[in-house]
This record gives structure tokens, sequence and C-alpha cells, in this order.
């Protein structure tokens, strides 16, 4: 066992258990934290099969925005906290599916790979994934930057407020302009309240 | 380094992502599933190309690994962007909920 191999299963089992609590915890502020806490550990197992352009990606995009990113929609839609709400009836079928998926792929797996010789783990450097990257994937890099601005506008013009749409049905809420001579409204106003409530008492001592 | 550990680990998180969408009922919990399992799908492709083609010149595994992690970006980005239209909609975020176009 090299050194290698128990830095990986230190890391690979910090990864699991993250992840294992990301989907079982049952405050949604926490399982996002948890969330965060997987993809920084994923990043680790990055580092250690020598991919470090692709850890700090990692880090950059998922635990700096896109962890933030779902904190921030949790927390706009105030979602109930509590196990009942947040787990459905079918957690059974859950754990059914996934376990035997794991068994079945784990078997596959081990079944391939148990006899492959340990390689020794290298990676292309920083300056090879540039020229890779622009020299044989520059067509896949532009369709996914126009993926990105179509993916920012189609979200903008999802989740934007169209008018009137919170209140009147009919649009935008009639505009009324008070003038300083307008008679009060119809309304009791709170000095009125507070005076009949006063006399209450007053009469019913008189009785 | 046998590649062997990296692979179970990724299966794990996989299974674990697909427990998450099946027995949550919060979209955005959901949602938080899916990445679990594009991160999974990410350490395969990793794994593969340090420990099995090292020499490849393409760096086909490392980039297509970018590649996952930029369309996730933008998933998430317009996935949220759903909740939130479900959320004002329906004033709920519960999956369950979301029957509208159910025949």
């Amino acid at each position: 066992m090299t050194g290698h191999d128990v830095v990986f299963l230190l890391v690979g089992l910090f990864t699991a258990g993250a992840a294992v609590l990301t989907v079982t915890s049952r405050n949604l502020v926490h399982a996002a934290l948890f969330l965060a806490t997987t993809l920084a550990g994923i990043a680790g197992v990055f580092l250690v099969l020598h991919s470090d352009f692709l850890a700090l990606v990692q880090l950059v995009v998922y635990v700096g925005a896109v962890a933030v990113l779902f904190l921030f929609g949790l927390m706009l839609t105030r979602a109930p906290i509590g196990r009942e709400a947040l787990d459905s009836q079918n957690k059974g079928l859950g754990l059914a599916v996934s376990s035997v998926l794991f068994v079945v792929i784990g078997g596959l797996i081990v079944m391939e790979f148990g006899g492959a010789e340990r390689a020794a783990v290298a990676s292309p450097g920083i300056a090879d994934v540039g020229i890779a990257l622009f020299a044989f994937w520059v067509l896949p890099f532009e369709v996914l930057s126009m993926l990105l601005l179509a993916a920012l506008i189609g979200a903008i013009l999802l989740a934007r407020r169209e008018d009137g749409e919170s209140g009147e049905p009919g649009g935008e809420a009639p505009f009324v302009a008070i003038q300083l001579s307008d008679p009060p409204v119809d309304e009791p106003s709170d000095t009125e309240l507070v005076i009949a409530s006063k006399q209450e008492p007053e009469t019913g001592g008189d009785r | 380094m046998s590649p062997l550990g990296p692979l179970l680990l990724a299966t794990f998180l996989f299974c674990v992502g697909i427990y998450g969408i099946i027995a949550r009922r919060n979209a955005v919990l959901v949602l938080i599933s899916v990445e679990l399992m594009l991160n999974a799908v990410n350490i395969n492709l990793v794994a593969f190309q340090s420990l099995l083609f090292p020499e490849e010149a393409a760096a086909s595994g490392l980039l297509f690994a970018v590649f996952i992690i930029g369309v996730a970006a933008a998933e998430v980005g317009v996935g949220l962007a759903i909740v939130f239209n479900m959320f004002r909609n329906r004033a709920s975020v519960n999956v369950d909920d979301a029957n509208l176009m159910r025949w």
C-alpha cells in the first residue's frame, strides 16, 4: 500500500461520508453545506490523481459558485424544515434501487478492473492541457461558451418577475393620489377604535 | 495505484445521488443529488485519464470533465430558475405537487 493509496482512502472515505450526509440530512442548509464538503472532497480526489488543474476548477466553480447558488435557492424558496417534509414515501424504493445498482456496477467493476496492474499516477501538465484544449477541443469549447450564454439569458427570462404578477390580477394596482384636503377614508382610523374601546366599559358599568 | 478505488468511489457517489433523487421531495435537494451524480462521472473520467491512458495527447478524460463541469453549471442555473418559477406559481417546491401536466 503506497502513500497514494492511503491518502486516497482517507479522502475517499471523507467524500463518501459527506455524500451520505448530503442526502440524509434533515436540515436543508446543512444538506447544501455537506454538498460543498463533498465537492471539496472530490477536488481532493482529483489532486490525488494528479489533475491539479481540474481540482482548482472544481474548487472555483463548484465550491465557490454552485454551492452558494444552492444556498440562495434554498433560502429563497423558504421550504419547510423537517424530515417528514423532506423525504417522500418511496424512501425504501430509493434505497433498494441504489443498493442494487451499486452491487451490480461494483461487481462489474471488480470483475473488469480487479486484476488490473497498479499503474503510476500520471497526468498531463497544465501546459499540455492548454495545448490540447485549444488544439483538439476548440469547437466544443466555443459551443460550451455559447451554451453558458444561453443558460444565462434563459435563467434571467425564467426567473424574472413579470409586470403585475405580484399585484392585482388585472395588471398594475391603480394609482391613488391623496391630497391633504381629502376627507378621511371610510375605514375607522386607529383613534376612533381606541375611543370606542374606552367607551365600552363605561356603558357596561352603568347597567 | 489501482483504478479500483476511484471507480468504486464514483459508483458509490452515483448511487447515493440516485437515492437522493428518489427519496427527496424538495426540488432543490433533487438538483443537489443530480450534482452528486455528475461529479461521480467526473471522477471516473479523471481516473481513466490518470491511471489507464496517461499518454493520450488530447487529454480527453480531463477535458471532458472540464466540459461536464461547465454544462453542470449551466444546468444548475436553469434548474434553479425553473424551481423559482414553480415556487412562485404553486407556493411549493415539493416535486410531488408538480403534477400540472398529469393526464
